[in-house]
């Protein structure tokens, strides 16, 4: 297994990542199968309700009261993850028509699918919340939501194809195994698929990068150069700073949140340093090293100014994903219209046939 | 564009033979059929089923958590239904 060991060892059969995944879900069951009223009772306040039963580790269910400002939250955060998934489809989609060899190819083009199913797992999730995909999707059209920052970075080689995914995927593994946890049930069932999913996406990353690094110098020297354009960026995907995080508070005391993102930042960190040296590769930050006090590495903050910047709009690609997701959007409206239009017909025989 | 919504379908899978079909999540299609490709594309890319239902969602009506108690009570004071609730005197096997 290529990683993730910063599970502490009773936390999963497999250990690492899938491990994690695993004692996720067997935490789900366990805490399903405590025995509780499934409800308030007549006279019970729901709100104390809620609290109990996100202090208690389980579930809050779509049809269960919740404080609007959690519904919020989790649309906000759900939705931005879905089109994260679906814009970042783009980057890797880019190389689908260039890879290597039909082995590659075929790889890809499973990945990418990958992709597309966990953003529409996800608008599924989101839609329990009582908003549609049409409006999500709108939204994300309209530029009112977001989605990764990352994704508005160029892929150059076919390099980069392999660090964006040890390096992306991974440091979405790490945000995500905690989601597994998260107190919104439909969004940690979601996630337990999506993260075991994901794992086939590093580990392809890694192969291509493995494969690239021990090959010709040529080889050797493109892979670096990935290396060296994806390690800050993708320590961004983290977010800012604890001290700068606007929803954090609040998210950790509903459960959304199990981690800081500088505590996730940090594992990713202590993470890739092994996993670097295997591929003799080195990691761009003449500034990282051991720190046996902290027992983790000491690195160098991403710029998160930069951050800001592409957030914004002005990263090196984000007018580009957003003219092809409209595009595309617009291009296929024929195929929704075709699709509705035969459903319609097809209904209407079918009523007919009754009649008769 | 005037295309209406797209209606949403409720997916349930059967793992293997033997088991249940357990719900897996949701998606739109237009009609049955399509609701039925698209859940192999979108909940089955590994091999995790040998059979799907797909259900129109409006088609779903559920008990609601408000009115839990009142909906369930009628189970709660029929303890005789458990075969705990009865005694076995001593000695008594295959019982």
């Amino acid at each position: 297994m290529y990683g993730n060991d910063f599970a502490p060892p009773e936390d999963g059969p497999g250990g690492g990542l899938l491990g994690e995944v695993e004692a996720a879900e067997a935490a789900l069951r366990e805490a399903a199968a405590r025995a509780r009223r499934a409800g308030p009772a007549p006279d019970e306040d729901v709100e104390a309700y809620f609290a109990d039963v996100i202090g208690a580790d389980q579930k809050i269910e779509p049809r269960d009261w919740m404080p609007e400002a959690y519904r919020r939250t989790l649309i906000r955060q759900i939705a931005q993850h879905a089109h994260s998934e679906i814009i970042g489809m783009q980057p890797e989609g880019n190389w689908i028509s260039r890879a290597p060899s039909l082995k590659r190819k075929a790889i890809l083009l499973a990945k990418v699918q990958d992709e597309a199913g966990h953003g529409l797992y996800l608008y599924a999730a989101a839609e329990t919340l009582g908003i549609s995909r049409d409006e999500l999707v709108d939204l994300l059209l309209d530029g009112r939501q977001k989605y990764s920052s990352i994704f508005n970075y160029p892929t150059l080689t076919w390099a980069d194809v392999g660090a964006i995914g040890w390096l992306v995927d991974g440091a979405a593994i790490v945000n995500q195994v905690p989601l597994c946890r998260c107190s919104y049930g439909p969004y940690a069932r979601a996630m337990i698929r999506v993260c075991k999913e994901e794992s086939f996406h590093q580990r392809q990353g890694y192969e291509i990068l493995h494969t690239l690094a021990h090959g010709t110098p040529a080889q050797k020297a493109m892979a670096q150069d990935a290396l060296d354009r994806w390690w800050y960026p993708s320590l961004a995907m983290f977010g800012p700073p604890d001290g700068d995080s606007t929803h954090s508070a609040q998210s950790m005391a509903w459960k959304i949140k199990r981690f800081s993102n500088d505590d996730l930042r940090q594992r990713f960190v202590d993470m890739c340093v092994g996993q670097a040296e295997v591929l003799g590769l080195t990691i761009p930050d003449p500034d990282l090293r051991w720190n046996d006090e902290r027992q983790a590495y000491d690195y160098t903050q991403p710029d998160y100014a930069e951050l800001m910047r592409v957030i914004k709009g002005d990263g090196p690609c984000n007018r580009e994903r957003m003219t092809h997701r409209r595009r595309a959007h617009t291009d296929g409206a024929w195929v929704r219209e075709a699709a509705a239009a035969y459903a319609a017909k097809r209904a209407d025989r079918k009523k007919e046939k009754v009649a008769a | 564009m005037s295309t209406e919504l797209t209606p949403l379908w409720e997916v349930f899978v059967r793992a293997r033979r033997g088991l249940s079909h357990t719900h897996v999540g949701s998606l739109h299609a237009p009609d049955a059929e399509l609701a039925l490709r698209n859940a192999r594309d979108l909940y089955t890319r590994r091999q995790e089923g040998v059979s799907i239902w797909v259900v129109p969602a409006g088609a779903i009506t559920a008990s609601s958590p408000d009115e839990k108690d009142a909906f369930f009570d009628p189970a709660a004071d029929k303890v005789y239904r458990h075969p705990t609730f009865y005694e076995v005197p001593d000695g008594v096997a295959h019982l």
